[in-house]
């Protein structure tokens, strides 16, 4: 009954193949071209700047006069300075105070931000308001001023700038912690925490801190690609502690000397700008490996050659021969199938499926979730993601071919959706856009799809609000989705729907998301107009009583195949197939209360 | 499942009901804040009064925006009491501190609705079902022992202990959920729509395993749901829901066989039945009842 477009195969258990988070998240990361290389860079700066003034090959601020200025050369790798210094050293050297700041810099933001964000977004109240307000002051300083007047008034050493660049910065950790942890704080397993008598900070400390641990990550990796600029600019401004060897230090010089010598400022540019930009390709493939990567749909038009001769075979001596001449929908040993993430395969979903739909006959598919219901009935809308692949099968609807032979064609299945076959879904309310009136939606394919005038458009709106039992259309046409209840935007989209007199209307559990009273009501009128307008109803449902009130025919579908059709019933009353009788038997309807419903074998 | 004993057996602990109440709410009245300036509080539960014996089932119905989570949560503690009182096992515990609440996780606990976000799913099986119990001071190797028997006791196999929660469909989660609430042995479990997340033949076997685990411990049930099917499978009694107030409560039996109110008569025939003949005489009665209270 969960049957989604996002999530269109939840496989059952499979065990012992996901790893945990953590190790999950250093293997993807490992997986990942561009974060290896800004690993592998970050632990060369890392060893760099422990190791850097020992492997160093002259003394960074040994100055040798008669030395200034040499080209780089076989003693001297990168040059000399102005002062005779080993510009090679230097940059070995200066990569210490550069690490260091970054590092000051992260542990005073994340110490500073994290518990203020935790104790702010977790008991809310005063303490929000508070910490709301003094982070929106904090937002508000520009940096680099702040940083200069404090190297004025409390010296120039890099541990001071970097506290209070830390602190500066916290605001946004702070902004980043409060707003994740408000929204994990309501997550039904707290509360279960809570019942279970657990104490705020485990709480804290156990649930909370773990689902904010990833964007941080994220974040930290940019705030020290930050830091270091920052540092290096106040360096270069002549902020930086007199005497040290740092990059910004060298930078200053070497802007000094341009005239001179352009390599000077060349060579800590370079070491600046690599460093920065490991942090920042090292927080992006951190942000994949730990949110997971948005899946890249191989569009290879992958044919799956086995599964299409099977199913050319099977069209042979198919069930799909009884099929009558005269259906209006026939569908033909459809298969669907998904790549299987990072494996050159197809895992199934729908295969084989065979049914039709006469005119005006209303065929109920029922099945449970992962009985690729919804993935059929997507099918012959055209309205498959992106990343599905029809892998056998044919559709027909009233002499168009919409699938042939494993190969969609979208441009007539998209001629005919919202013409002759039309669609209600089944979460009225996120099928409506937030950002237009009803009227408006209901109007405006009046106008692009069938070719009527605004005001003709408008007054078919609301006839056709009028004929769903909308007592007061004039209202409705003016709202909008939020201010109108689910069982009133299911009305406005079958509305919406039967405003081209469809030949076939397709219902994805259209009332699974009602209150039983508004389902029955819904029921009621999609027969009404069922009826009325002779249409035929393709109806998927979970839901055997849904099935029973206003189906015809039904198929069952498990686990993507069809095991069972027939009248409703006959399938109903005396199921053939053990999986209907299953089902049929896990129905509460006249069981005696309190009784075993399911064998002794799990 | 492997579970060996009869469902019905003559030292049934249901035979007899004890008739000293588990939970008494009176008068209950739940309020929220509006969230704007001068505006007056929403008052989602209007005086309402209901009474839990051991080792029964409330069945609590009523459909969405009716109050009947909210009264599950505020005898939780989860949500803002105005007045009225909640006797559990005697004592009062309207307005229990924290520290009070936190005595309270072992004779009270919860099943939610929503097995995929009811579970930490970063925290491992054995992890979430031995919480409960490191709050209680159970050492490590009682505390595997437990989560061993817990396991057992929702019949999913040991193994299950080392794997995290994604790994299991949704009816598995919902038995590691039961599991963590039958974790303290607690006299009464609010099921908050247990099972109406599950696919049908889930449902089943999730509801068979509640009937069992109160056969077997006498725990009591508050079981909130929107499905009346669902509710006279599992309850003893029934209050139907309405609005923020109970419109009818009696008998589980009488309730639904016989009701009384307009209400819960509606409700039961907009429960579509699996027989055509029998819905299509439904739908009929149905509409009757409908012309007749316009």
């Amino acid at each position: 009954m969960t049957d989604s477009l996002a999530s269109p195969i939840l496989p059952e258990v499979e065990i012992g193949e996901t790893p945990t988070a953590r190790s999950g998240m250093l293997r993807r990361l490992l997986h990942d071209p561009a974060g290896v290389v800004a690993l592998s860079l970050l632990l060369v700066v890392v060893v760099i700047g422990i190791i850097g003034p020992w492997i160093a090959p002259y003394d960074p601020s040994h100055a040798a006069l008669s030395q200034a200025f040499k080209s780089p050369s076989g003693q001297h790798w990168l040059g000399t300075d102005s002062a005779g210094r080993d510009i090679f050293s230097r940059i070995l050297a200066g990569t210490r105070g550069t690490i260091v700041s970054a590092a000051i810099a992260i542990a005073v933001a994340e110490v500073v931000g994290v518990t203020t964000g935790l104790v702010a977004g977790y008991y809310g109240k005063w303490m929000d308001l508070l910490g709301n307000w003094v982070s929106n002051i904090l937002l508000s300083l520009p940096a680099v001023i702040v940083l200069i007047a404090s190297a004025a008034a409390l010296g120039k050493a890099v541990a001071i700038s970097m506290t209070v660049f830390g602190v500066l910065v916290s605001a946004g950790v702070y902004r980043l912690t409060r707003s994740t942890v408000r929204t994990v704080r309501n997550e039904l397993y707290v509360d279960a925490a809570r019942v279970s008598g657990v104490r705020d900070m485990s709480i804290i400390g156990r649930h909370i801190l773990y689902v904010v641990r990833s964007p941080l990550i994220i974040q930290a990796a940019v705030l020290a690609g930050f830091a270091i600029t920052i540092q290096a600019s106040l360096e270069f401004l002549g902020l930086g502690q007199p005497g040290s060897v740092t990059w910004g230090v060298m930078l200053n010089e070497g802007v000094t000397n341009i005239y001179t010598n352009t390599d000077l400022v060349l060579w800590p540019a370079i070491a600046i700008t690599l460093t920065v930009a490991t942090f920042v390709v090292l927080g992006s493939a951190l942000r994949d490996a730990l949110e997971g990567r948005p899946a890249t749909p191989r569009r290879r038009r992958s044919r799956h050659e086995p599964a299409r001769v099977l199913a050319a075979h099977a069209g042979v001596v198919g069930s799909a021969m009884s099929a009558p001449t005269d259906a209006l929908l026939t569908v033909r040993n459809l298969g669907i199938g998904y790549p299987i993430a990072g494996r050159d395969a197809i895992r199934p979903v729908v295969e084989d499926v065979s049914f039709h739909v006469n005119p005006g006959e209303v065929l109920g598919i029922v099945g449970e979730s992962g009985s690729g219901k919804t993935q059929t009935a997507f099918a012959i809308l055209g309205l498959l993601p992106l990343e599905a692949r029809v892998l056998s099968g044919s559709v027909d609807f009233a002499g168009h071919q919409l699938i042939k032979n494993g190969d969609t064609a979208p441009k007539e299945i998209s001629a005919l959706r919202g013409r002759r076959i039309a669609y209600i879904p089944q979460e009225p309310l996120s099928n409506l856009d937030p950002n237009f009136t009803i009227g408006h939606q209901l109007t405006r394919p009046l106008v692009k799809k069938l070719g009527l005038s605004k005001a003709d458009a408008k007054k078919r709106a609301l006839e056709l609000l009028d004929s769903v039992g909308i007592a007061d259309a004039q209202r409705v046409v003016r709202s909008y989705a939020h201010q109108i209840s689910g069982g009133m935007a299911q009305r406005v989209l079958i509305a919406g729907a039967i405003s081209c007199k469809p030949d076939l209307l397709v219902a994805d559990e259209p009332t699974t998301a009602l209150d039983v009273t508004v389902q029955a009501d819904v029921l009621d009128l999609l027969r009404d107009l069922q009826q009325q307008l002779g249409m035929a109803m393709l109806m998927v449902t979970h839901n055997f009583g849904v099935v029973s009130d206003i189906c015809d025919r039904v198929v069952v579908m498990q686990s993507g195949l069809l095991v069972e059709s027939g009248d409703v019933t006959t399938v109903l009353r005396s199921p053939r197939e053990p999986y209907t009788q299953s089902l049929l038997r896990a129905m509460l309807h006249n069981k005696p209360p309190m009784t075993r419903l399911t064998a002794d074998v799990d | 499942m492997s579970i060996s004993q009869p469902l019905t057996r003559a030292d049934d602990p249901v035979g007899q009901p004890d008739e000293r109440p588990v939970l008494r709410v009176d008068n209950l009245v739940v309020e929220y804040p509006s969230g704007r300036f001068r505006r007056p509080p929403v008052r989602v539960l209007h005086e309402v009064s209901i009474s839990i014996n051991r080792s029964q089932t409330l069945g609590l119905v009523g459909e969405s925006g009716s109050g009947k989570t909210t009264l599950g949560r505020a005898i939780l503690g989860l949500a803002p009491v105005r007045s009225g009182k909640i006797t559990f096992l005697g004592r009062d515990i309207t307005h229990a501190a924290r520290r009070e609440r936190r005595q309270l996780g072992a004779d009270l606990q919860v099943v939610f609705q929503d097995p995929y976000t009811s579970l930490n799913p970063s925290m491992r099986v054995a992890d979430i079902l031995s919480e409960p119990l490191r709050v209680r001071g159970y050492g490590k190797a009682a505390g595997r022992e437990r989560v061993r028997e817990l396991l057992d006791r929702v019949a999913l196999p040991t193994n299950a202990a080392d794997r995290l929660p994604r790994e299991f469909s949704g009816g598995q989660r919902q038995r590691v959920a039961i599991a963590r609430a039958l974790a303290l042995s607690p006299k009464l479990i609010i099921c908050d729509e247990p099972v109406s997340a599950l696919d049908l033949s889930t449902q089943a076997r999730v509801l068979d395993l509640l009937l069992e685990i109160q056969r077997d411990t006498g725990v009591a049930y508050l079981f909130v749901s929107h499905d009346l099917d669902v509710v006279r499978h599992v309850s003893h009694d029934v209050a139907v829901m309405l609005h923020g107030d109970i419109v009818e409560q009696g008998p589980s039996a009488q309730v639904i066989e016989d009701p009384q109110h307009a209400y819960t008569q509606r409700l039961l025939l907009a429960s579509p039945v699996p027989d055509p003949d029998e819905q299509r005489e439904r739908r009929e009665q149905r509409r009757r009842v409908l012309a007749e209270s316009t």
